[in-house]
């Protein structure tokens, strides 16, 4: 071979985003490898109004997305709540009747359940999992068999590099938008604002909770009664998601825990790649189709790249992140 | 009805913390403690060698010791001491970060901690099958529902307890806030969250004290008190109460809850004598009783 000449090497699993089934065909159109979605039921954790799949709507669109050589994964990935075990139960049984490629799960009751009664299906560990580690990474596979594991997003590059070396399952890590700075499955910040949190309501911060005020010069953001984003008029206030709120501790006054920015780590696919990454995932079940399409779209375009060993094109989604500022997250150290 | 004193959740100086253990294996009447480091691994090196001497001191008072994990483990070291916790004739272990249920149940007796999700019966059991002698519940949990497990944990011989006092952890992360607020970054904190025995309090812009940082760790700013709810924890089923430590008088906090579980004290006259034995903090009960959690 000459010197400096690219090297061809396997194309990263592009996994998308949809929350209705116009997303999910657009999102296979558009050169999506994966598609992730949930049931339009507090088993998911993106339990939107107006969001997710009926049965009937979920076995069509794993037909589609079929017949386009492209895989579904349904998302169950809410903590099943005491005494209403079966709801769950039943969404992973009617998850892979419709033919899903796997699910995608949280709970240990309900990882027993599902490779109790479907040993040969695929199970896949969710973020919400936070398995942020090898040894809890081999727990998870050697108790339930999970054939797949999704990284939290406290990670470094080097400890994705590290942890690949010490297990034997596929890693997917999120590339691309909504950022959580907490250890996901793992923060009841919303619950205690608001009541409803991801774990039990598949929710974070939710709409229902927000209010929008005008005080003197400033508009207020609140959420559950307390206020998140203070701006001037004039300005855009930022939707209050808490961990993303302006507040005072001590002397310091500002994002205590984390900026209005969004995940954008386009930049980083060689690298992760290179760390033993198989798949690359885009958060946002919660955006428009023509959103998904336009990601898709983009990242496709990246991962061919990255298959032949070409430059990324540099990103062009700035302009489709929160609050128009990215960041590449835990996956650079100085982070922290 | 049994009372643990789960692990102390903030950096206090290490002559502190040996005296803050004295005292609750002379004094506190207590069942159980849980010690150990739950939320930042950098801070154990501060107070390692002074672990020995509380645990005889704790046993020679007539407690059960417990060991409890770090709530997040990533590095290398936090897993070779994680694995390390599981050695021959070290005590009973707490599980607050399901990687160490790679090694739990071979060896040694473990039990469950508040931050791991036990939502419902099935993971109850799972963990039960698999050794854990008893659960303490996410402190997230609403009554139904702890109503529930408290039932399966009986069915399976397991103890339940439940998150009766103290501010409540809400989240964990891999980026230290307390760093952050002061300029730095995790690698090169320079300790700053020894500053605040109680966390650092974190107000909205409108004045409203409303969380507290604590390192990696956020916890609420109200402090859940379930003192005044004792007889219906006990009535479903719940069969021990969880204390988490703060300063000021925190032996005396001790002392109230095993006097209203006696029933020598009224649990629902006790708000105010204990609000005098520790930091200002507003008492909750919102994520078991109310609408929201900080109620």
């Amino acid at each position: 071979m000459m010197p400096g000449m690219p090297i061809r090497q396997e194309r990263l699993e592009l996994v998308c985003p949809a929350g209705t089934p116009a997303s999910l065909r657009g999102a296979v159109d558009a050169g999506a490898d994966t598609i992730y979605c949930g049931f339009n039921d507090e088993t998911n954790a993106r339990n939107f109004p107006g969001l997710n799949f009926s049965r009937a709507e979920m076995a069509e669109g794993i037909a589609y997305a079929k017949a386009r050589g492209a895989k579904v994964l349904v998302a169950i990935n809410t903590f099943p709540r005491a005494g209403s075990e079966a709801l769950w139960h039943r969404a992973v049984d009617d998850a892979f009747a419709a033919s899903a490629h796997a699910v995608i799960l949280a709970d240990l009751g309900l990882l027993a359940h599902a490779a109790e009664k479907h040993p040969d299906r695929r199970l896949h560990l969710s973020v919400q999992a936070a398995a942020a580690n090898a040894d809890a990474i081999n727990f998870y596979a050697e108790a339930f068999g999970v054939k797949r594991v999704v990284l939290p997003r406290i990670l470094t590059v080097q400890e994705i590099a590290a942890i690949n070396r010490d297990i034997d399952v596929e890693t997917e890590v999120f590339i691309f938008g909504g950022l959580c700075v907490m250890a996901e499955g793992r923060c009841s910040l919303s619950s205690y604002a608001t009541g409803k949190s991801p774990n039990m309501n598949g929710v974070c911060s939710p709409a229902s909770h927000v209010e929008y005020r005008e005080e003197g010069g400033d508009l207020v953001s609140r959420l559950g009664g307390f206020t998140i984003h203070r701006v001037e008029k004039a300005a855009a206030a930022p939707y209050p998601t808490l961990c993303k709120g302006c507040f005072a501790a001590g002397d310091y006054r500002g994002h205590v825990f984390e900026d209005p920015v969004s995940l954008d780590a386009v930049a980083l696919i060689p690298q992760l790649a290179k760390a033993g990454v198989r798949a690359l995932k885009i958060e946002g079940r919660q955006r428009s189709k023509a959103y998904v399409e336009a990601v898709v779209r983009a990242f496709r375009r990246a991962t061919e790249a990255q298959a032949a060993g070409l430059p990324i094109p540099a990103s062009e989604l700035s302009r489709l992140t929160e609050g128009q500022q990215s960041t590449a997250g835990a996956y650079r150290k100085t982070w922290r | 009805m049994d009372l643990t004193i789960g692990p102390l959740q903030f950096n206090w100086p290490a002559q502190q913390w040996a005296d803050f253990y004295a005292r609750i294996a002379d004094e506190a009447p207590v069942d159980r403690v849980v010690l150990g480091e739950l939320v930042c691994s950098k801070r154990l090196p501060f107070y390692a060698d002074r672990i020995p001497d509380a645990i005889e001191r704790l046993e020679r008072g007539g407690k059960q010791v417990v060991l409890t994990s770090l709530a997040l483990v990533t590095l290398p070291r936090e897993r070779r001491a994680a694995a390390a916790l599981f050695e021959d004739d070290a005590p009973e272990v707490e599980i607050n970060d399901l990687t160490l249920m790679r090694w739990a149940g071979k060896t040694r007796p473990f039990s469950i901690g508040p931050l791991v999700n036990v939502y419902n019966e099935g993971t109850l059991r799972f963990l039960a099958n698999k050794g854990a002698r008893s659960i303490c519940l996410p402190p997230e949990l609403p009554f139904a529902s702890v109503a529930g497990l408290a039932e399966a944990a009986r069915a399976e011989n397991v103890g339940c307890e439940v998150w009766a006092f103290g501010r409540v952890p809400l989240a964990i992360s891999g980026r230290c806030y307390h760093a952050r607020v002061h300029g730095l970054a995790k690698d090169s904190c320079q300790f700053v969250c020894d500053r605040d025995p109680d966390g650092l309090t974190v107000d909205t812009l409108d004045r409203q004290a409303f969380l507290t940082v604590n390192g990696v760790q956020t916890l609420s700013f109200n402090c859940v008190n379930l003192a005044g709810d004792i007889a219906s924890l006990a009535g479903a089923g719940v069969s021990s109460l969880r204390l988490s430590p703060h300063s000021g008088d925190f032996v005396r906090v001790t002392k109230v809850f095993r006097s209203v579980l006696e029933g020598r004290t009224d649990g629902t006259g006790v708000d105010v004598e204990l609000a005098a034995l520790g930091p200002p903090m507003p008492f909750s009960r919102g994520f078991m009783f109310g609408a929201t959690g900080a109620e």
